[in-house]
């Protein structure tokens, strides 16, 4: 245990930043009021943008009071992947936000996204349950909130209770959870229970209820039935919002829990890993096959592919460690292009079934395009970054010995290229009487869909980027 | 010296590329065209400084050239051993190919302004023409053979793109699926090339593999299959990836084809630049032939030497301007493919890699002012075959003399270039195969008289009646013609004696002589063909239709290529297809597609059937939530307790 200082608050920048901008959108609110929708639009984007940067500084690691928060350099980059995605999701938000039914309510938007980062960072870096557990809730109730953020809309509010209502169950069995972990080792320290966790039937308890927890965030099948409700009812962006950054960040986090803290038992939650990884890559791919909507659609290809992220989890290697990461990676950027053109389609016509995608290449070429390398890149289809990433993660799976679960695995891949490809052919080949008409979007969305387009096609070439991830990361063996 | 602004000479193209193809259509057809010449000019520019940094300041090191790496990162890791990086690899036969590659392709786009001038896809055309510049470039500076591989298929995609640039019409359409299908069938063989290098020596780094002390020499040399050692086997198997790019005999077939292409797609690509890839592939590789495997150096030598002759033969006939073109292309290929093959490794036995390279760029200038003064003689009288031509050198002064001189050049006329480096590919053939020696001097014979057939023809003859006046073509397409004449006489005799200072199989330097026997025959072989051809040809006679007659079957065997589309059409269509297709589609339709059919059905049935899970009702949902965990927990609890 380090003795604190005020100097050591610097290991916290990420969180400090992230709640000075939440103050100032409060103060910009009071001064500025609500009428000025482009300054506030602006200052919201300028500001995060900033925050953003200040997070590529570099920082010193360490850990404050007494080890209930504690950083590394592998966290700090999860932050900053973090940072750029909700980045994006800003930008990529900004012309719906302008729109007269969100009239006054602009701030509420930033305002309830920043606070849940903040809980996510917390739980990124917590280093005891209870600083696990707060980090959770911060970033699970404004999450309901931001659901219901379209309060006049049945299926909104619909979707903000549900999401409400779920996660508190969720945290009640993961609280339970917690507390048989502390009843049978006396400690909720994570660096005391990596000590002392052995295999009695009341860790085992405490590790499927946490697990389930997180799962729950992860949307792993059988905890997912929220998920296509949820993210049909919430607004476009929120929507993009919470498949992309919540569900990476909680899988970080899943992922870190399972490599420290219960790496004693990785006999047991391997079995745990194993079968829900199985059940979700297959249900996913089932329900996907037949959506209509493209929320509904995005909401079970975003369960299939945490299926897949559990490969590298399972692979419990340094190898599935650094593959892990690089693959959320990719995961935000690929789906937030996705995201972003469904948005910005939604947007202008009000549009959101597949159906109304036919023929989207002649009138919009660039956005059909950019949903192209989004949804290449979900699908694995070199030379996207996807590719590289599901590459890898079959790689790491194979390497710890999991040859069945990796056989499984490229099964649903290639069922998944079914249903990517029907939106291509929609674009590309279904002709249409009255497609979407040609349109042009405001520069935030073009900026955001640049820079996930950029990730997408950039994050694949270079090599580098792979090799530093996996020489900051650590596996379950060391 | 630091040399990492290297990059930029592909990474301009490449932007050039993405603004073209994104933006292009979006504003002035100009501009496309602006962005793209100002791009390749600008690589042009620092390629010339490159290589008089190279060469004449840093590149020699206690006498040898080095190779410089002056940008590199690790793209895949395999293992720890194995792994696949991109880089700049500079070394004297790179900074030459930079050099060709950017003058060439910098007169091809100024060409295009006034060639393509009015055309719908103008914007495209650059977009393409830069991409294209961007993977030759790629290719010629890789480190690796990997690196090398991406950027060949990459120039094979760009050059499908620019043959099928007019894909309204059929015929271009086709021409593209030939060339695509042709070199990406040889591709396949380079392919496995690599794979079977990488697995005998464990890297694909060129640094590591042409090493003369290295290991990669002997690792492969023992274990053989068909009396030949695997490393045999592997070399001859990337030599059949480069003999489909450099369209040597059996694989020429698509060259003829790729005509189809706008004709400065044809100066640049067919004639200059992707075509020599295969070429440049064993000069890269060159070390490894020479030392590792023997037999793989002979094969290059009897294909290159048979492809120049069987060209030359065919060229004779054919009555397409362009077409006449493409087949003295690949002899000329095939000149620089046998003197490969015939070099040995340092000093005067190894003048076959040096009068190999220097023919390449040689041939480079004048071939591509060949096709480009085709291209302007097209532009004017709207046809390409010679039959609709003659008297031309009335309307057309400037092409016509540029034409004369690209002509005297590739016939070997001292002192325009073609001369000098033919004459030392002779050297080196006379010093190792007499056989090939005398094949290349007929060769070389032939050569003059097709040339010049094809000269008297255009430009001299009886005068038509043309539609309209032919007229001298813009300043746009007169100045490269100019430029690459220029070229065409000084690239020869202004380096002589010099050349071989530059480029050498051991990277020594070496002084070259002119061999006057050899010489002195050569230039009353090539004399001798355009007589010939002047008595023909020269005046409107009815010697040549009698000649025709007289040959009867032979001269149509000519006409029509030997017959090889033929033959090539009848192995495809009716044993491949016939005999393997067939009976595949069958199985594929009734059993393959049966049991796919079987699987989706059951995938839809599963997908159907759990439908109703997804209710929509909350207690379901938080009844499933906690069947989960508990479930997960009994079932732990069953394995642990086990």
């Amino acid at each position: 245990m380090s003795i604190m200082n005020l100097n050591s608050f610097i290991y916290m920048r990420h969180e400090l930043v992230l709640v000075a901008v939440i103050l100032l959108f409060l103060l910009a609110e009071i001064v500025v009021g609500s009428k000025n929708k482009n300054f506030t639009v602006n200052f919201a984007a300028g500001l995060f943008l900033l925050a953003t940067a200040i997070g590529f500084l570099p920082i010193p690691y360490g850990e404050m009071f007494g080890g209930m928060y504690q950083t590394s350099e592998v966290n700090i980059l999860m932050k900053n992947v973090l940072n750029v995605g909700v980045l994006i999701v800003f930008l990529q938000s900004i012309a719906w936000l302008k729109k007269d039914e969100n009239e006054g309510r602009i701030t509420e938007f930033f305002l309830l996204i920043v606070s849940t980062l903040v809980g996510m960072d917390y739980m990124i870096s917590a280093g005891d349950f209870l600083m696990f557990y707060l980090g959770l809730e911060l970033a699970t109730i404004p999450m309901a909130a931001l659901a219901a953020y379209q309060v006049y809309s049945i299926k909104s509010a619909e979707a903000g209770i549900k999401l409400l209502l779920l996660a508190a169950l969720s945290s009640g069995i993961m609280l339970y959870g917690v507390s048989m972990l502390y009843g049978a080792n006396e400690s909720l320290y994570f660096a005391d229970l990596i000590q002392n966790l052995s295999n009695n039937p009341l860790n085992i308890l405490g590790l499927i209820f946490v697990f389930s927890g997180l799962a729950f965030k992860i949307s792993i099948v059988p905890f997912h039935f929220w998920t296509a409700d949820v993210y049909e009812g919430a607004p476009m962006n929120v929507t993009s919002y919470m498949s992309v950054i919540s569900k990476a960040s909680a899988a970080f986090v899943l992922m870190t829990l399972l490599f420290t803290v219960f790496k004693q038992l990785s006999q047991e939650w391997t079995y745990a890993l194993y079968i829900t990884s199985v059940l979700t890559m297959t249900m996913g791919n089932l329900f996907a096959l037949r959506q209509k909507n493209i929320k509904r659609y995005l909401a079970f290809s975003s369960i299939a592919q945490a299926g897949f992220i559990f490969l590298g989890i399972i692979a419990g290697s340094q190898m599935g460690m650094s593959t892990v990461i690089y693959f959320l990676a990719i995961y935000i950027f690929s789906n937030l292009a996705v995201f972003g053109v469904a948005g910005a389609i939604f947007n202008q016509t009000g549009k959101e079934s597949i159906d109304d995608y036919n023929g989207l290449y002649k009138t919009n070429p660039a956005l059909a395009l950019t949903m192209t390398f989004g949804l290449f890149s979900l699908a694995g289809i070199p030379p996207v970054a996807g590719f590289f990433g599901k590459f890898f993660l079959f790689t790491a799976a194979m390497e710890s010995g999991f040859l069945w679960l990796t056989v499984i695995a490229v099964v649903n891949t290639i069922i998944s290229l079914y249903y990517y490809l029907l939106i291509i052919k929609a674009m590309y080949i279904i002709p249409n009487d009255q497609p979407i008409e040609k349109f042009s979007s405001d520069f935030y969305m073009k900026a955001g869909l640049i820079l996930a387009t950029v990730g997408i096609l950039s994050i694949g070439f270079f090599g580098g980027i792979h090799n530093y991830i996996f020489d900051i990361s650590f596996g379950i063996l060391n | 010296m630091d040399f990492q602004y290297t990059i930029l000479i592909p990474g301009l193209m490449f932007l050039s590329f993405v603004y073209n193809i994104l933006w292009g259509r979006t504003q002035a057809p100009k501009i496309a065209g602006l962005i793209g010449t100002t791009s390749i000019l600008i690589a042009a520019i620092l390629s010339y400084y490159t290589a008089y940094q190279y060469f004449f300041n840093v590149g020699l090191v206690n006498g040898t050239f080095q190779a410089i790496i002056p940008f590199k990162m690790e793209w895949l890791r395999f293992n720890d051993l194995l792994f696949i990086d991109m880089g700049v690899l500079l070394d004297p036969i790179s900074i030459m190919m930079l050099v060709v590659v950017t003058t060439i392709s910098s007169m091809v786009h100024i060409y295009s302004f006034g060639y393509m001038h009015g055309d719908d896809g103008f914007p495209r055309f650059y977009a393409f023409l830069s991409l294209f510049s961007f993977s030759m470039l790629g290719l010629v500076i890789a480190t690796n053979i990997f690196q090398m591989y991406v950027f060949w298929e990459l120039v094979g995609v760009s050059s499908f793109l620019l043959i099928g640039y007019y894909y309204q019409k059929p015929s271009a359409v086709s021409a593209a699926k030939k060339a695509f299908i042709v070199t990406r069938f040889a591709d396949f063989g380079f392919l496995v090339g690599i794979l079977l290098i990488s697995y005998i020596t464990g890297t694909f780094d060129f640094g590591l593999l042409n090493d003369p002390n290295g290991a990669a020499m002997t690792q492969g040399a023992g274990a053989g299959f068909l009396g030949l050692s695997v490393m045999t086997w592997a070399l001859i198997l990337m030599f059949i990836g480069g003999a489909g790019k450099s369209a040597m005999f059996p694989l020429h077939i698509w060259l003829p084809d790729a005509m189809e292409g706008p004709t400065p797609v044809s100066a640049l690509i067919h004639a200059a630049t992707m075509v020599v890839a295969g070429v440049y592939l064993v000069a890269r590789m060159f070390p490894l032939f020479h030392i590792a495997a023997p037999d793989a150096q002979q094969v290059v030598l009897a294909v290159g030497g048979f492809t120049s002759l069987f060209a030359a033969v065919i060229a004779i006939t054919q009555i397409d301007i362009k077409r006449v073109l493409a087949f003295s292309t690949l002899s000329q290929l095939g000149y620089m493919m046998a003197a490969l093959g015939a070099s040995g490794y340092g000093a005067e036995e190894g003048i076959g890699y040096t009068a190999s390279m220097w023919h390449l760029f040689t041939h480079a200038m004048f071939k591509a002012l060949l096709f480009l003064g085709a291209g302007s003689i097209i532009h004017a009288v709207h046809s390409n075959n010679m039959t609709d031509m003659g008297g031309l050198r009335k309307y057309m002064p400037i092409t016509h003399l540029t034409f004369l001189i690209g002509t005297l050049a590739i016939a070997g006329i001292p002192p325009f270039a073609g001369f000098f480096s033919k004459d030392e590919i002779l050297v080196a053939l006379h010093q190792s195969s007499h056989l090939w020696y005398w094949v290349e001097v007929v060769t070389a014979g032939l050569t003059a008289f097709y040339m010049f057939r094809l000269y008297f023809n255009v430009f001299w003859g009886e005068n038509r009646h043309y539609h309209h006046a032919p007229h001298e073509s813009g300043l746009a397409m007169t100045f490269p013609l100019m430029f690459l004449a220029f070229m065409a006489i000084v690239s020869g005799g202004f380096f002589m004696f010099d050349f071989g200072q530059f480029i050498s199989a051991n990277l020594v330097p070496y002084d070259i002589h002119i061999h006057w026997d050899v010489a002195g025959f050569s230039i009353a072989v090539a004399v001798v063909g355009i007589s010939v051809a002047t008595v023909l040809y020269m005046k409107p006679s009815a010697i040549p239709a009698k000649l025709a007659n007289a040959f009867g079957p032979l001269y149509k065997a000519t006409y029509n290529k030997f017959y090889f589309d033929e033959i090539y059409l009848f192995v495809t269509h009716k044993i491949v297809f016939g005999l393997i297709a067939r009976p595949s589609a069958w199985f594929d339709r009734h059993v393959v597609d049966g049991l796919m059919n079987a699987l989706a059905w059951i995938t839809n049935l599963a997908s159907n059937s759990i439908k109703g899970v997804q209710s929509g009702q909350l207690q379901h949902y938080a009844m499933s939530f906690v069947t989960g965990s508990v479930a997960l927990v009994l079932f732990l609890l069953y394995f642990m307790t086990r």
